[in-house]
């Protein structure tokens, strides 16, 4: 036990204890000043009311889909790619990590200044060729896939690195096997690579689905939200009522919707690793 | 499998992994190129080359942003949490390995659970105890927060470590007289090295590139870190892309040499803590 006790102290007192006040503070109306009063579920009636509520609820949704196609998909290619090349697996390993090592912040004003900006961006660009594109993050029906595409493209390399790992772990006896028996490559990621696999796919789907619902520095520094809460997610509602508003009980509610997605994704995930580790 | 594969299947694999590469570059490739035009350069045709080397936005960068004092705070922050998060969670990791701790599976499981929550759950009332105590634009408490968010990880992975040590090593060192912390500190840590050195290059970076909290937590001008620092910056001088890109790459160039040196450990390091077997 003393082994485990600074880790462990550190974890409660910076995250448990604040996590059981954030608990409490959803059912107490509390302006950060004066004493906190009991009001039973009126912060989350008070959020069921905001209409932004629904729209954010409805955004994280949106790119939960999204994450669970797009970069899964490319990661996927990418991965399985490198297993049948075999010059470069290093260069294209680290290459297709380099967005995963940048800041954030940084990803987020490199595309927003070089890519999308109709001046001095890409789109600016395409403007000297005739194409007239408005600012895609300024544009509420385009602003949350604007962002949710700068997520991918930070994040689908880390992906690839991951799937390439599990690949290369699965038996080169099945799949010499398979090879013999005249198999091409589809029908190789068909019938052998992707079952060998598998619970490496399915973790990182579940972690997609968890991370989906924390999803928050790329809309903050991108949009904060906006144009008009288009492109508004669960987790900068919760700041936006927070910091902005100084409403710290619907904040509290918010958060607790998101903790409740991440519970459900996490037994989720506990019960297929048990039904996985019965057969 | 490479000699069976047709050579059109070869081919065609690079040419996708090439197309990968361009999408992956392409914007960084932007951010050095405009970090070296004029504004107005950028604007006449923002994918040209530039004309002239336009090294003064770099300098520009550094003094306009105060940019010195800022990587500073970052390295110091990066510095302690990489120190408190090396020493607590391999201590945690070799109990859990060890299952020495009653209890060890609520333990693991309770240290699951808290990286799936958002960070929204616990920031506000940390944030108004920090304020309380005075603890707003401390280091060394930041760097408190950093170690408890990114600790499950790190003991995760490093468990896996210990657990490849071979128990009889640890017995012929009880048997020669060492105790329990003697065989952790003297036998098993060194076993351990690369792990533990893993978990530094990972935590490092994911300190270094942090925002929301950084900027929770350290607000007074002086104290910023550089990402937050940059994060103004934008804000400020939004016209100027050339002189923000300079900043992003001051900011970048220290993580990409470090990852560039380190980069077998972390890629084995972040798959290990994500495929399983």
């Amino acid at each position: 036990m003393p082994f485990l006790l600074p880790a462990l102290v550190i974890n409660i007192v910076i995250i448990l204890i604040p996590a059981l006040l954030t608990v409490a503070m959803a059912f107490v109306e509390w302006d950060g000043v004066s004493t906190p009063t009991f009001v039973g579920l009126d912060n989350f009636r008070t959020i069921f009311a905001d209409p932004v509520f629904f729209s954010a609820l409805l955004n994280n949704i949106k790119w939960t889909l999204i994450f669970l196609i797009i970069p899964i998909a490319m990661g996927l290619v990418a991965g399985s790619l490198l297993l049948v090349v075999r010059r470069g697996r290093t260069f294209f390993q680290i290459v297709y990590f380099l967005p995963v090592i940048i800041a954030t912040v940084v990803v987020a004003r490199v595309w927003q200044g070089m890519i999308y900006n109709p001046e001095s961006g890409l789109v600016g660009w395409l403007k000297l060729y005739g194409v007239a594109l408005s600012d895609p993050l300024a544009n509420p029906p385009t602003a949350l896939y604007a962002v949710a595409s700068v997520d991918v493209w930070h994040w689908w390399g880390f992906l690839a690195v991951i799937f390439f790992a599990a690949l290369r772990q699965v038996d080169m006896a099945q799949i010499d096997a398979a090879m013999l028996d005249g198999a091409n490559f589809p029908q190789l990621m068909r019938y052998v690579l992707l079952p060998a696999i598998r619970p490496t796919i399915t973790l990182m789907m579940i972690m997609t689905v968890i991370w989906s619902f924390l999803a928050f520095d790329f809309v903050y520094v991108l949009t904060q939200g906006g144009p008009a809460y288009s492109s508004e997610v669960l987790s900068t509602l919760s700041y936006r009522y927070a910091f902005y508003n100084y409403t710290v009980g619907p904040a509290a509610a918010v958060a607790l919707v998101i903790s409740f997605f991440g519970l459900v994704a996490t037994v989720f995930y506990v019960r297929i690793q048990q039904r996985e580790g019965a057969r | 499998m490479n000699q069976t594969l047709g050579r059109s299947t070869i081919a065609l694999s690079y040419l996708v992994l090439a197309i990968g590469a361009i999408i992956a570059i392409f914007p960084l490739a932007l951010m050095v190129v405009s970090a070296l035009k004029t504004s107005a350069e950028i604007v006449a045709n923002p994918l040209a080359l530039p004309s002239a080397l336009q090294w003064v936005n770099f300098s520009r960068a550094w003094t306009d942003a105060q940019l010195g004092r800022s990587l500073l705070n970052s390295a110091e922050v990066t510095g302690l949490t990489v120190v408190l998060i090396c020493t607590t969670c391999s201590m945690a990791a070799y109990a859990l390995a060890r299952q020495a701790t009653p209890g060890w599976r609520w333990i693991s499981a309770y240290l699951l659970a808290t990286t799936t929550l958002p960070i929204q759950l616990y920031l506000f009332p940390l944030y108004f105890g920090y304020a309380h105590l005075g603890l707003i634009d401390n280091v060394f408490a930041l760097s408190l927060v950093y170690t408890a968010i990114f600790s499950p990880f790190s003991i995760f992975l490093l468990r896996t470590y210990f657990l490849a040590i071979p128990r009889e090593i640890e017995e012929a060192a009880i048997v020669d007289g060492a105790n329990r912390w003697q065989v952790f500190y003297k036998v098993c840590l060194p076993l351990v090295s690369p792990g533990i050195l893993t978990v530094a290059v990972i935590s490092g970076l994911n300190t270094w590139n942090e925002f929301l909290i950084s900027s929770t937590f350290l607000q007074s001008h002086d104290a910023q870190t550089a990402v937050v620092r940059f994060y103004t910056l934008g804000g400020q001088y939004s016209s100027d892309w050339g002189e923000i890109m300079a900043a992003a790459i001051l900011i970048v160039a220290p993580a990409l040499v470090f990852f560039l040196l380190m980069q077998r450990r972390f890629i084995e390091g972040m798959a290990s803590g994500s495929v399983k077997g």
